[in-house]
C-alpha cells in the first residue's frame, strides 16, 4: 500500500475512510478483549494510530477510552504520531550489541536526527529499534521496510539508506 | 469457634459456619484467629496488639493492588523453615502460617524502597516521615521531583468506587503517569468532577482545579536524565 | 465450491484408524527414487537470501522438467544460522552452505542429477581444514542430540501431510483413545520434564494443579513471546514445525478439560505467526482440531494472539492481561495460574519447547525421555548459541553437556584467533559465567548455582574484546526499557541502577556505587513484584562477582580494560601504518582527522567523539583504540 505520509493527506485519507474503519472495527464486535489485534490491524492501514479512529474504537466496542490509550501508550509497538515514509528498525539484541549495534542508533541520532521511536522532519525516515530478531549469526542486523541488512556498520548503513528516498 | 474482627475495636465469637471460615495463623509469634478470605494486611490492620505495617498504595475502599511494596513481610508455610517475602496487602490469610512483619531484612528492605522513593519523591509529606520513621537520610541518587508515587489509588478509585473510567495509567517504566484519555478529559464523558482521585491520594499530587476536573502530576522528565539535560544546556554554546 | 467443500470432506479424519489410513497412503504415495532438496527457510537464512535460492530451484526444475524425479522443499530453520543459506540434499544429506541463486543450476546438474560434490559448497572445518560433505559429520551437528529440532530440516512446515508422514498425531491418538487424564499428567510427571520458558518448573505438577482444578472453563496456552535477546529458538520451531507445538497443546488441553487455546506470538516473529496460522487452518481441516477431534468428541479451538512488544508479556500474568486486551502488567501470583489465570480460570501456561516435548514424551515414554539428561534435568534443551562463536545458531544438546563442549566443540570456539571472556545465559535475568566454570554441566540447578540461570536457553558467547561493566549496563539499560513501572523496587531500581552503569562506564564512579548496586539488588529480589524486577540484579550481580576487578578498574583508574567504554577509551593513528587513504578522513563525523592523501592522518582528540568509524573503515589497522 502506497502511503504518502504528508500529515495532511493522511488526515484526509482517514476521514474519507470512514467505511473501510467502520468495517474493520465491526468485524472485532463482541470481542473487546481482542483489542491488542485490533490495534495492530489498525497501524497496519494507516501505519500509525489516529486518534479519532481510537475514540471509534471506544464507543463501537464499548471499551473505556482511558484503557484504550492505556494499551496503545504500553506497548511499543503502537504510535500514535504518523510514521515516516520508510521504517529503519536496528536491532538491539545481545549478540548484535556485542557486534556494536548500539553505534547504529548513534548514527540514526547524529546524521539523521532522530532517536527510536522519532521520524525525520521530511518524513524520510522512522527509527525504532528491537530486541532480537533471531539472526544473530548476521548481526548487526537492520531491517529498512521489511527488507533485511546484515553486518551493518555505521559505513555501510549511510549507503543502504542512500537508496531509499 | 471463630473470632471475627467487625472493626480494629470490635470482635464476636461466631460458631465456624458456613461462609465462615476460622483461620489461624501467627503474626510476629503472637497466634491470631481470623475470617477465611481476607489479606494478611486487613487481618494485622484489624486485630489489636499486632505492631502495623505500613502500605502506601492500600486503601479500605478500594481493592489491594499491590505496587508500592511497603508492606511486605515474610511469611512461612512450611512451620519456619522457609521463609518468602510476600506483599501482604494481597497474601490471603492461611491456616498454619508464620507472618513476619518486622525483622531485620524487612527492615532493610522498607529502608531501602524508601530510600527509593525519597529520591524520587523529596517533598511529599508521607514520605518524608516514613524516611524518618525509618532512618533513611539523604538518598544516594540524584533527586526526582515528582509528587506521585505512583499508587493507583486515584485510578482505583475512579474505576471501583464511581465506576468510571476517566483516568488511567498511561506509558510504561519511569515514564508512567496517571493520564486523562490523550490528556484531555473533553474525549470522554468519563469525569463528573466527583473530587474522589484527589480525596484518596496519599501524597497530595491530585489537586481539583477550578473548572472542577483534577489536575493530575505529569511526570517529569525522570532524574538523571535531568542532569543530563542541564548538563547539554551548561555545555551547548549559546 | 462443491467441489471445494468435497475436498475438504475428504481430507477430514474421523477416527484414528482413518489417521492411520492417510499415513499410511502418504507414506505410500512418496516415491523413494525421487530426491529432496531441503532448503532451509528459517527468517535467518531468508535474511540472508534463501527466498532467491528457493526461486531458483523452483525455475531451475520446471526448466528441466524434473518434477517427477526431484522434490524441492522449503523447511524450517536447520540451526546453523551462521553458514546460510543451507541446502541439504537427501538421501545421503549432502550439505552445502552459503548457498547464492547462481549456483543452483550447477547443484541440479552436478549433484542431483549426477551425483557429484561441489566442494566450493562444502563447509570446511576450521579445525581440520578438511571439507565436510554429509550433514551428519559436520561438527556443528555430530554432537548434537536432535530428537525435536532435527525434524526443522526434514518438513515443510506449511504442509501438514509432511508432519503427518513423519508420525505426527500419533501420541495425540494414542491419548485420546487410551490413556485417561491423570494418566497422561502421570506420564508427564514420570518423565521429569521441566518448563523451558525459564522458570524450570515441573510441567507434570503444573498439569496436575490445572486438572484439579474445579472450574468449567479452562484455558491452555503456549507463550511464544520469546523476548531474551539473543533467543529465537521458539520462533525457529514455531516457524519450523508449528504442529509438533500444536499436538502438544491439544494432548495439554485434553488433559485438563480445556476447550480454548491460545498463542501468544512475539509481534516482530511474523513467520512464526503465518507458519502457526497455516497449521491451525491445515489441522482444523483434516479433523485433527476443532469439533470432534479423530471422532473422540474432544473440542478445541486455538486463536493466535500478537504480542504488542512488550517484554514483560512473556510474564504468565502479564501475558494473560494482554490476552484480555489490557496492559500487560504483572500481578502477584499467590494464587498459580494454574488455578486462577485468565479470566480467573484456570489456564495451564508452557512455552513452546516444553509443548513441543510433550508429544515426544507419550509416544516414547517417560522411562525413554528419563533417561537423558541429569538427575535434576531431564531430556535435551535447546539453546541457541550467538555472540562471539564461530558456528552461531540453534543446539540441541542433552542436559548435562558441558559448557565447554557446547562452546568449543559444538560452537567451534571464538572467532578471530580472540580468547574466551564469559557465556551469558538466561538472558536479562540471567547472570555471566567466566572461564573458570567451563566444564560445568548445563542444567537448571548448575547454573543457578554459579549466578546464572538456564532462562529460556540463550546462550551469549563474549570474547576478550568485551567490557563486562558495559554488558551489566547494556542489560540493565534493556530492562529499564521493558519494566512495566507498577512496583517501586523495579520502576525506581533498575532506573538507578542505570544511573550508576552509565556513570562507572562514563569514568565518574564510585567506591561506593558497588555497595549501592548490591544494596538495590536486594531490594530488587526480595521486593519486586514479578520475576522480571527480581532477577533483574543477576546481570549486574554476577558481572560483579567474577569481574570486580573490571568494575574497579573502570571507578579507580578511569580505565575500560577491553577498550569499549566510549569515554574511557583513545582513539589514535599509528603513522608507521598509515597509508594516507584518506577513508577515515571521510568517514569522521566531526572532522577530527586531517591529513593530505598519502601522508600519515593526525587525530585530533579533542574533536574526537569516540565514533569508531575509523576504525571500522581503515583497511591497514592503523587505527589504535585503547
Amino acid at each position: 500500500m502506497d502511503l504518502n505520509l504528508d500529515f495532511p493527506k493522511v488526515k484526509a485519507i482517514v476521514e474519507s475512510s470512514t467505511e473501510k474503519v467502520d468495517s474493520l472495527i465491526d468485524s472485532y464486535a463482541g470481542n473487546k478483549e481482542q483489542l491488542i489485534s485490533l490495534l495492530q490491524d489498525i497501524q497496519a492501514e494507516f501505519n500509525y494510530l489516529p486518534q479519532d479512529v481510537l475514540v471509534k474504537v471506544s464507543q463501537k466496542l464499548d471499551i473505556p477510552l482511558s484503557q484504550v490509550f492505556s494499551v496503545v501508550t504500553f506497548f511499543r509497538a503502537f504510535t500514535l504520531q504518523p510514521r515516516g515514509r520508510h521504517l529503519v528498525t536496528v536491532c538491539l539484541g545481545t549478540a548484535c550489541h556485542v557486534k556494536g549495534g548500539s553505534r547504529l542508533v548513534e548514527k540514526m541520532e547524529r546524521d539523521y536526527g532522530i532517536k527510536p521511536g522519532g521520524t525525520t522532519e521530511d518524513m524520510r525516515f522512522s527509527l525504532e529499534t528491537v530486541n532480537c530478531l533471531g539472526c544473530c549469526a548476521l548481526g548487526p542486523v537492520v531491517v529498512v521496510d521489511g527488507k533485511y541488512e546484515s553486518k551493518i556498520n555505521p559505513d555501510k548503513l549511510d549507503r543502504v539508506l542512500r537508496g531509499y528516498k | 469457634m471463630a473470632k471475627v474482627w467487625i472493626d480494629s475495636e470490635t470482635s464476636i465469637e461466631v460458631e465456624a459456619a458456613d461462609g465462615v471460615n476460622a483461620v489461624s495463623l501467627t503474626v510476629d509469634d503472637k497466634e491470631i484467629i481470623v475470617s477465611a478470605g481476607q489479606t494478611i494486611l486487613e487481618a494485622v490492620q484489624r486485630v489489636d496488639g499486632i505492631g502495623n505495617i505500613p502500605a502506601l498504595c492500600n486503601h479500605p475502599a478500594v481493592k489491594p493492588y499491590g505496587a508500592c511494596r511497603i508492606c511486605t513481610v515474610e511469611v512461612s508455610e512450611d512451620g519456619g523453615s522457609k521463609f518468602k517475602f510476600v506483599a501482604s496487602c494481597l497474601y490471603p490469610v492461611k491456616n498454619g502460617l508464620i507472618v513476619k512483619t518486622n525483622t531485620e531484612k524487612i527492615r532493610k528492605l522498607r529502608k531501602g524502597i524508601i530510600e527509593l522513593m525519597l529520591a524520587r519523591s523529596p517533598n511529599v509529606k508521607r514520605i518524608q516521615e516514613l524516611a524518618e520513621e525509618y532512618g533513611v537520610e539523604e538518598p544516594r541518587f540524584v533527586l526526582g521531583d515528582q509528587d506521585c508515587i505512583l499508587c493507583g489509588l486515584c485510578v482505583r478509585a475512579c474505576q471501583e468506587i464511581m465506576g468510571k473510567s476517566a483516568i488511567s495509567l498511561v506509558n510504561r517504566g519511569i515514564y508512567r503517569e496517571v493520564a486523562a484519555p490523550f490528556y484531555a478529559y473533553e474525549l470522554t464523558e468519563e469525569c463528573i468532577g466527583c473530587g474522589d482521585c484527589a480525596f484518596v491520594c496519599p501524597t497530595g499530587a491530585i489537586k481539583m482545579g477550578d473548572d472542577g476536573r483534577p489536575i493530575l502530576p505529569k511526570v517529569k522528565i525522570p532524574y538523571g536524565e535531568i542532569e543530563a539535560l542541564m548538563k547539554k544546556e551548561a555545555t551547548s554554546p549559546s | 465450491m462443491v467441489e471445494q467443500v468435497r475436498k475438504l470432506l475428504e481430507k477430514r479424519v474421523e477416527s484414528v484408524a482413518e489417521l492411520e489410513k492417510l499415513r499410511q497412503s502418504i507414506l505410500d504415495k512418496k516415491d523413494s527414487s525421487r530426491i529432496c532438496i531441503s532448503v532451509c527457510g528459517g527468517t535467518a537464512c531468508r535474511a540472508s537470501g534463501s527466498e532467491a535460492v528457493v526461486e531458483a530451484f523452483v525455475d531451475e526444475i520446471e526448466r528441466r522438467e524434473l518434477q517427477v524425479q526431484v522434490e524441492m522443499k522449503e523447511t524450517g530453520c536447520h540451526g546453523f544460522c551462521e553458514r546460510g543459506p543451507l541446502v541439504v540434499i537427501e538421501p545421503k544429506k549432502i550439505f552445502y552452505q552459503q548457498v547464492k541463486p547462481e549456483d543452483v543450476a550447477e547443484i541440479i546438474a552436478e549433484t542431483v542429477m549426477g551425483g557429484k560434490v561441489i566442494e566450493r559448497l562444502l563447509y570446511v572445518d576450521p579445525a581440520s581444514g578438511e571439507k565436510i560433505t554429509y550433514e551428519s559429520d559436520v561438527p556443528f551437528y555430530k554432537r548434537q542430540t536432535r530428537t525435536i529440532f532435527g525434524a526443522n530440516g526434514e518438513i515443510d512446515p506449511t504442509n501438514i501431510e509432511d508432519y503427518i508422514a513423519s508420525g505426527g498425531y500419533s501420541a495425540l491418538s494414542k491419548v485420546l483413545t487410551g490413556m485417561k487424564p491423570q494418566e497422561v499428567v502421570d506420564e508427564i510427571k514420570k518423565s521429569g520434564l521441566r518448563g523451558r520458558g525459564g522458570g524450570g518448573f515441573p510441567t507434570g505438577r503444573k498439569w496436575q494443579s490445572c486438572l484439579d482444578a474445579k472450574a468449567d472453563i479452562k484455558y491452555t496456552i503456549c507463550n511464544a513471546d520469546e523476548g531474551d535477546p539473543g533467543a529465537y529458538q521458539d520462533r525457529s520451531l514455531l516457524e519450523g514445525n508449528p504442529h509438533s507445538v500444536l499436538e502438544g497443546m491439544i494432548i495439554g488441553a485434553f488433559t485438563i478439560g480445556s476447550h480454548q487455546g491460545y498463542i501468544y506470538v512475539r509481534n516482530e516473529y511474523p513467520l512464526a505467526v503465518e507458519h502457526a496460522r497455516i497449521a491451525i487452518e491445515q489441522a482444523t481441516d483434516y479433523g485433527l482440531l476443532g469439533e470432534n477431534i479423530l471422532g473422540s468428541g474432544f473440542d478445541l479451538k486455538v486463536t493466535i494472539n500478537k504480542g504488542g512488544g512488550a517484554f514483560v508479556c512473556g510474564e504468565s500474568s502479564a501475558l494473560m492481561a494482554s490476552l484480555e486486551g489490557k496492559i500487560g502488567e504483572p500481578k502477584a501470583k499467590y494464587v498459580h495460574m494454574s488455578e486462577k489465570g485468565l479470566w480467573d480460570s484456570p489456564s495451564l501456561l508452557n512455552n513452546v519447547k516444553t509443548w513441543a516435548n510433550i508429544s515426544l514424551i507419550i509416544n516414547k515414554g517417560a522411562d525413554w525421555f528419563s533417561k537423558i539428561g541429569t538427575t535434576g534435568s531431564k531430556g535435551t534443551m535447546i539453546f541457541s548459541l550467538v555472540g562471539n562463536i564461530n558456528n552461531t545458531g540453534l543446539v540441541e544438546v542433552p542436559m548435562g553437556i558441558t559448557l565447554r563442549e557446547m562452546i568449543f566443540d559444538i560452537g567451534g570456539g571464538i572467532p578471530n584467533g580472540k580468547k574466551f571472556k564469559a557465556v551469558q545465559t538466561g538472558g536479562p535475568s540471567g547472570g555471566c559465567i567466566p572461564e573458570q566454570f567451563l566444564d560445568t554441566p548445563v542444567d537448571f540447578d548448575e547454573l543457578t548455582k554459579l549466578g546464572s540461570m538456564m532462562g529460556s536457553g540463550g546462550m551469549i558467547v563474549m570474547d576478550e574484546d568485551t567490557c563486562m561493566v558495559d554488558v551489566a549496563k547494556y542489560f540493565v539499560e534493556f530492562l529499564k526499557g521493558e519494566s512495566c513501572g507498577k512496583c517501586t523496587p523495579c520502576r525506581e531500581g533498575i532506573n538507578r541502577m542505570s544511573e550508576i552503569l552509565s556513570r562507572i562506564t562514563q569514568g565518574k564512579g564510585k567506591r561506593e556505587d558497588l555497595d549501592t548496586l548490591e544494596d538495590l539488588a536486594g531490594i530488587l529480589s526480595a521486593g519486586a513484584l514479578c520475576a522480571l524486577g527480581q532477577t533483574a540484579a543477576n546481570p549486574v550481580m554476577s558481572t560483579l562477582r567474577y569481574f570486580r576487578d573490571e568494575y574497579l578498574a573502570h571507578i579507580e583508574q578511569k580505565k575500560c580494560p577491553a577498550g569499549v567504554c566510549r569515554e574511557l577509551i583513545r582513539y589514535s593513528i599509528d603513522p608507521d601504518k598509515c597509508e594516507g587513504c584518506l577513508r577515515c578522513l571521510r568517514a569522521c563525523p566531526t572532522g577530527a582527522i586531517t591529513g593530505e592523501k598519502r601522508e600519515p592522518h593526525i587525530l585530533n582528540q579533542g574533536l574526537c567523539i569516540k565514533c569508531g568509524a575509523c576504525y571500522d573503515v581503515c583497511k591497514f589497522n592503523a587505527v589504535i583504540r585503547q
